[in-house]
């Protein structure tokens, strides 16, 4: 991923930033730049999100993804966040057989990746069970 | 607005065609469609082609140019349609607007992919960029994977089974067999799928339909106007295309493509049809849990029942409704941009009985449906017979 295409998100990936829609109070994650609900009459301001949610789904990923291949295998999963958005992340510090559907977890800011040996470190989010 | 027919189709074999390439496949298929309809090339007025990624699959972008000329057909009109894997069914239903509002006569719809000239690696990045980059790939999501979060969830709220995913892979080999363009012409057992490596619990390896180099080609004409083509004219009678959000997370439900519903509501009004009428349908298994998925949201049973009518053999050739009969993405190869295209000529010769040992009876109404990424495109066409 390019530098500036990875730089210009830091706020959501690291801090997990997305919008709140003042017209229809509505949370938004990942971060959209038009309210789907309410369109030009949205509000659209940026909103920090609360870090604890649920697990709606997961899966063990034995044949990664191109970049994740030291990782596998690593549990994917989607999360509902407190805030109503949902997400979809990978959920560390776990055995993947213990993991349930309904798991509360909460958001924690972890290294997911490099661009290269001398390139740029990707930083975001992952889950972990409370 | 005009009714539109389906006066020709081709297909080429679909699988590693190592020693042919993308613009062979392309004219194979679109010869064998102006050979079975009995036109002269001189005849067509503009062609569609879908293809989700030759950019990344051969590094060539503008291959409407290149299956305009290779075709010996400049200065015919022809436009790339790309949807993802919907990108076949996306060409075809471009093509019928074009006929059905009367810009066009003789229109060509056809579907491409050659993605075997790459490794597999760059081939499944290739096919998860139509996934979020940003918000899920980003995070270690692959393709099978956003899947496989789907059969976790049906798994969970329905009580299906693994057994019954695996079933959707025997079956649809099976049917493949009986199909000499299919990619796979063997049986598999349960056992076999059940035993096949994980790639992403609980999709294993025999859950998840192949890599594939194939194209297809369907040629279209004006209803009045096809009888000279052809005996058996096979009417578009609806067609229905939705979008939904990028990414499945974003979507509230989790076992239910609402892209499909929403297409296969505009696709059946149009047509003045409701499942029962539908006698055989071509579904996007690109892994067994999407077949279980689409048979519901399709309306052919109730929402979390799709694994047992599979295990109880009523989507089966002789059973209530055939799905897959052709073999399906999991039996018959999945080249994505073909694919779309490749669905409706399977319906298009079971409708004109010309299917062989995989025919279905009697067969008068048929149904393709075309999923793009993990469900933010869908596009379904229902044919009808119409001597």
């Amino acid at each position: 991923m390019a530098v500036p295409r990875f730089w210009r998100e830091i706020p959501n990936r690291y801090n997990l930033v997305g919008a709140r829609c003042g017209n229809c109070n509505k949370v938004l994650f990942p971060p959209r730049y038009i309210c789907p609900y309410c369109r030009r009459m949205g509000k659209l301001e940026p909103y920090r999100l609360k870090r604890r949610g649920k697990v709606l789904s997961y899966t063990v990923v034995h044949i990664a993804a191109n970049g994740f291949e030291d990782q596998a295998p690593y549990l994917l999963a989607i999360i509902e966040l407190e805030d109503g958005p949902r997400l979809t992340a990978q959920i560390t510090d776990c055995n993947p057989d213990e993991i349930k559907i309904g798991d509360e977890v909460e958001m924690i800011f972890r290294r997911m990746g490099e661009e290269s040996q001398d390139g740029v470190i990707y930083y975001g989010f992952k889950a972990r069970r409370i | 607005m005009r009714d539109v027919a389906v006066i020709g189709v081709g297909l080429t074999k679909f699988g590693e065609l190592w020693d042919l390439s993308f613009r062979q496949i392309m004219m194979e298929a679109g010869a064998r469609a102006i050979e079975d309809a009995e036109i002269d090339g001189k005849q067509i007025d503009a062609m569609y082609v879908g293809n989700m990624s030759s950019g990344q699959f051969i590094r060539q972008e503008h291959i409407s140019s290149i299956v305009a000329d290779h075709a010996g057909l400049v200065p015919v009109p022809s436009t790339r349609v790309e949807g993802a894997c919907a990108s076949g069914g996306l060409a075809l239903r471009q093509a019928v607007i074009a006929v059905a509002s009367g810009i066009h006569d003789i229109v060509v719809a056809a579907g491409i992919e050659k993605m075997t000239d790459v490794l597999t690696g760059q081939a499944t990045g290739a096919l998860a960029t139509a996934a979020d980059q940003e918000w899920e790939v980003f995070v270690g999501a692959t393709f099978p994977g956003l899947y496989a979060l789907m059969a976790r969830r049906h798994m969970y709220e329905f009580g299906t089974t693994e057994q019954q995913m695996a079933m959707v892979a025997v079956k649809n080999h099976h049917n493949a067999r009986f199909n000499t363009c299919a990619q796979y012409q063997t049986e598999i057992t349960v056992e076999n799928v059940l035993k096949s490596p994980l790639v992403t619990s609980p999709i294993k390896l025999l859950d998840c339909s192949p890599i594939t180099d194939g194209a297809a080609c369907v040629i279209l004409a004006p209803a009045e106007k096809a009888r000279k083509f052809t005996d058996i004219p096979i009417l578009v009678a609806g067609t229905g295309q939705a979008s939904d959000t990028i990414s499945l997370h974003s979507r509230s439900s989790l076992t239910s493509l609402r892209a499909t519903i929403e297409a296969t509501r505009t696709a059946y009004k149009m047509a003045g049809v409701k499942p029962d009428d539908i006698d055989l349908v071509e579904v996007h298994d690109c892994f067994t849990i999407a077949e279980i998925i689409a048979i519901e949201d399709l309306g052919f049973c109730k929402k979390g029942e799709g694994g047992k009518v599979t295990e109880q053999g009523e989507t089966a050739i002789g059973g209530r409704i055939p799905v897959n009969t052709s073999g399906g993405l999991k039996g018959k190869g999945h080249p994505v941009g073909a694919t779309g295209i490749a669905q409706a000529v399977e319906i298009v010769q079971q409708l004109r009985g010309e299917a062989g040992k995989r025919q279905v009876d009697g067969a008068e109404v048929g149904l393709t449906h075309n999923v793009g990424g993990s469900g933010g495109t869908a596009v379904v066409h229902v044919l009808r017979r119409s001597d």
